[in-house]
């Protein structure tokens, strides 16, 4: 896939020690990429610096072949959804919609776009409500149809699904990318939830104290993550070290660091020996704290009835991953 | 950015020297003038001095005490009983904010003033030969003043206790305190900051009063109207002295008050819901309650129906009735048709809207710099906009009249007294604090993302001020512009110490209507001065 957005070693200083980047990353068009990366890590800098919004210290940012890092962002064309949607509440959904038409001076051809740009988000009939009536993920998706009407050339979210109840969440994370994909557009988002990043984007960009650790599709940052920290940030996992990394991880490498997933680990027979601590029944199975003889903790998920608190039992892995000792190399 | 930021730095320290000139300058001109002359041996050896700064610091600290006394337990009566009236009583009760400082004192003068109704009706009952009583002294200054200064008391409170949390009160309850204990050991810390800061106000208004002592004083003086008397003396050096005495002790009492303040952290710890009003379940005490505030309602506006009666009786046609015999719109007619009145009407609209405009427009370059740009001087620009709140207005008066009645363009001084453009200058002045309070505080509940979502949808600097910054600081800058454009329309403090002929404002011309006994003239003057006050004001506090 050709690059259709280019960020390319863009930098950015805040303070004397913290830095965010250099960062260079290509995303294909019609692309959805997650910046997925705990708080503070640098990936909503990365998106303003993306919006224009904040000007990086070195690097360039190129769309369609333009370089558009000097470009400001009312002439740079990047839709935005903001993290609390930042509607205007003196203005009604229609008026909100259309505050980007302002270049078009028909009046129904405005109306038109509006109208197509609600009926989009499925809120089609809403332009004379007032902002405030709506429901959170109302307002939420008139935020996205108010980004897209002007027809932007990138989409950019901030933490797009963080302001709506949980329950509500994972629906609209569908009918968000159903509505990226119709449209087709090239889509940047940040989040800091692993789950949210999985199920959003086709490509994920993992971003921690201003570094880019790793950037790949959601089932190749859980196997073969690029290091401890991709590993451990990325799903549930499993850190054993000395003795125990070895006795779990069998191959006699002699790695400092491996790590296992929960479900990637079995009770058996013979190996890595602890006693059951805890059991989390989750209904299609049950996570069971084991502590190791060298009093470190570890989880297991496995058959609700596979152990009991107290049991000494003994623990096998199916798969591992392991490190050198510095944890910051390739995955095996 | 860089270039960007290095121009907002650039604005703002622009921004700094401009207010520096117009509100630090002139203060700082007066102590040097004043500590350089010999008037401060006079000022200290004169025994009417003295009685005078104590005078001023005495009636201020009673009026904060009257004020209270008033306003708090009406607003806990508006704010926490139901009976019928209670919604129209409760913004009646509002209504001396409305009034022109000096508009409220005329009418105090027609209607308790020896010559008044209210005299002239017990004259008339008891068969008197002269009036009961002279509405004179410090008496007369501290009706007035109760009367206009409760409602900062009233206000403060009320929004204090709508913003108490009712949990809390329950949680006081459900740990074993009783009605009282709740009151003195949770309601009143809560309600502080609130009471303090309406005591702040009250003590500065009262402090800086000059209608109320000009017109009831007779022979005693505050400070405000001994400065005055000074200057019009032609003692500019004592003048400057008292000036500096008056701004000392203001400076020293807002210290004091604010030190009682407290952090107001207790306060923002959660959202809360307010109590709801308790309906009176007793039919007769329901009444009884109705009745008081239906007759203090009544009271409050008894002035206000004066001033409309007074400026109705056409000029000589009422000597010694009790009511008017002739009522017609005579007075009217005349202020509206002779240009020599209508002038000082213009005067005052004109002088009063640039003055507002241009606050409004400081006060909006001020809060887009300091909160939104956050350059470094930010701290100094909030500082010198709430400046002139701090000091009386004839402080500035005379500040003014003294620093810009020199040519030294060296010294950043010119002569613009006797110009048109003072008056306009020292309302300005006055206008920064009420223009430059409500636009900061609006700007910092404006959420930022609000503009860059305009900017990412295309729009430029200017679209984006008009259709969204604006737009949404309207409630903040309307209230400020309102107030600031009252305060002006009905100034008289700086007015009588800078007015000229040409530009003689209305609170001028309703004085020397009042000295040729035109009392319905001046009448007239004031109920069309309240009118439009209380329209910019109700325009202005629209949401």
């Amino acid at each position: 896939m050709s690059a259709f957005l280019e960020i390319q070693a863009i930098q950015k200083r805040w303070a004397d020690d913290v830095t965010v980047g250099p960062i260079s990353l290509p995303i294909g068009r019609g692309e959805i990429l997650a910046l997925l990366g705990p708080s503070g890590s640098g990936k909503t800098t990365m998106l303003r610096l993306l919006a224009g919004f904040e000007t990086a210290d070195s690097g360039r940012i190129v769309v369609a072949s333009e370089d558009v890092t000097a470009v400001p962002p009312a002439r740079r064309r990047f839709g935005m959804v903001f993290q609390h949607y930042a509607l205007f509440p003196h203005l009604d959904v229609g008026e909100n919609v259309a505050f980007g038409l302002a270049g078009s001076r028909e009046r129904g051809a405005v109306e038109a776009k509006v109208g197509a740009a609600l009926g989009l988000v499925d809120l089609a009939g809403f332009e004379r409500r007032k902002v405030h009536e709506l429901s959170g993920g109302q307002q939420q998706r008139v935020a996205l149809a108010r980004a897209l009407a002007p027809e932007p050339r990138v989409l950019l979210l901030d933490e797009p699904l963080s302001n709506l109840d949980p329950a509500l969440r994972e629906r609209t994370r569908r009918e968000l990318r159903q509505v990226i994909k119709r449209v087709g557009i090239t889509t940047v988002f940040v989040t800091h939830e692993q789950e949210e990043a999985f199920d959003l984007g086709d490509r994920i960009a993992v971003i921690n104290a201003g570094r880019l650790e790793q950037t790949g599709a959601p089932d190749e940052l859980y196997e073969q993550p690029a290091n401890l920290f991709v590993a451990t940030f990325v799903g549930r996992a499993n850190v054993f070290r000395g003795a125990a990394a070895r006795a779990i991880g069998g191959n006699g490498s002699g790695a400092g660091v491996v790590v296992v997933r929960p479900e990637r680990l079995r009770f058996d027979r013979n190996g890595l020996a602890g006693t059951v601590r805890e059991r989390r029944y989750t209904g299609a199975g049950a996570f069971f704290l084991v502590e190791g003889d060298d009093r470190e903790r570890f989880e297991v998920l496995a058959e609700p009835d596979a152990a009991e608190v107290g049991a000494r039992v003994h623990v096998t892995a199916t798969r591992v991953i392991a490190f050198p000792d510095s944890g910051r190399g390739g995955a095996t | 950015m860089n270039r960007r930021r290095r121009g907002s730095e650039l604005l703002s320290a622009a921004l700094v020297l401009l207010l520096a000139w117009l509100v630090v300058y002139p203060i700082v001109i007066v102590i040097g003038d004043a500590a350089s002359g010999s008037a401060i041996r006079a000022f200290v050896s004169r025994a009417g001095e003295w009685a005078a700064l104590w005078a001023s610091i005495w009636i201020s600290l009673a009026s904060v005490v009257l004020a209270a006394a008033i306003g708090v337990p009406l607003a806990f009566l508006f704010e926490w009983f139901d009976f019928p009236g209670r919604k129209t009583l409760g913004a009646l009760i509002a209504l001396p904010v409305v009034l022109p400082p000096l508009v409220g004192v005329i009418a105090f003068l027609f209607l308790y003033g020896e010559s008044g109704f209210v005299a002239r009706a017990i004259q008339a009952a008891l068969h008197l030969e002269e009036a009961p009583w002279r509405l004179q002294g410090p008496a007369a200054i501290l009706l007035v003043h109760a009367y206009s200064m409760y409602v900062y008391f009233y206000l403060f409170t009320r929004a204090g206790l709508a913003k108490l949390d009712v949990s809390m009160l329950e949680a006081a309850q459900s740990l074993g305190a009783g009605g009282r204990a709740t009151l003195w050991r949770v309601i009143v810390p809560l309600l502080r900051p609130s009471l303090v800061g309406a005591a702040m106000l009250t003590f500065m208004t009262a402090l800086g009063s000059f209608s109320a002592p000009y017109i009831f004083g007779g022979g005693f003086r505050v400070m405000t109207t001994q400065i005055v008397a000074t200057k019009l003396n032609g003692d500019l050096p004592l003048a400057m002295v008292e000036t500096v005495a008056l701004a000392i002790v203001a400076i020293i009492g807002l210290g004091i008050l604010r030190g009682t303040e407290g952090d107001d952290i207790l306060v923002a710890l959660g959202k809360g819901i307010a109590p709801r009003p308790r309906p009176i379940r007793r039919a007769s005490v329901r009444w009884l309650a109705a009745g008081a505030g239906w007759g203090l309602a009544v009271l409050l506006l008894l002035p206000h129906l004066t001033l409309a009666l007074v400026s109705l009786v056409p000029y000589g046609a009422w000597t010694t009735e009790i009511l008017p015999p002739v009522l017609s719109f005579e007075n009217y007619r005349r202020l509206f048709s002779e240009a020599e009145r209508l002038r000082p009407m213009l005067n005052s609209v004109w002088m009063a809207a640039a003055s507002t405009f241009v606050a409004v427009a400081l006060a909006l370059a001020g809060g887009w710099l300091a909160v939104r740009q956050r350059v470094r001087l930010r701290r100094v620009i909030e500082s010198l906009l709430a400046l002139p709140w701090a000091l009386p207005g004839t402080v500035f008066a005379i500040a003014l009249a003294i620093t810009f009645s020199v040519h030294a363009p060296a010294q950043l001084r010119f002569v613009l007294v006797g110009t048109a453009v003072i008056l306009p200058l020292a309302y300005l002045v006055r206008a920064l604090p009420l223009t430059g309070r409500g636009i900061l505080a609006s700007y910092r509940q404006l959420d930022p993302s609000l503009e860059e979502a305009a900017a990412s949808l295309g729009a430029g600097r200017w679209r984006t001020l008009l259709r969204v910054t604006l737009p949404q600081l309207r409630p903040g800058l309307a209230a400020g512009a309102s107030l600031a454009f009252v305060a002006a329309l009905g100034d008289l403090v700086a007015s009588i110490v800078l007015y000229t002929y040409e530009t003689r404002p209305v609170s001028i011309e309703i004085l020397s209507s009042l000295r040729l006994s035109e009392t319905g003239v001046a009448a007239a003057f004031g109920v069309v001065l309240m009118l439009v006050s209380a329209v910019v004001l109700s325009v202005g506090a629209r949401r």
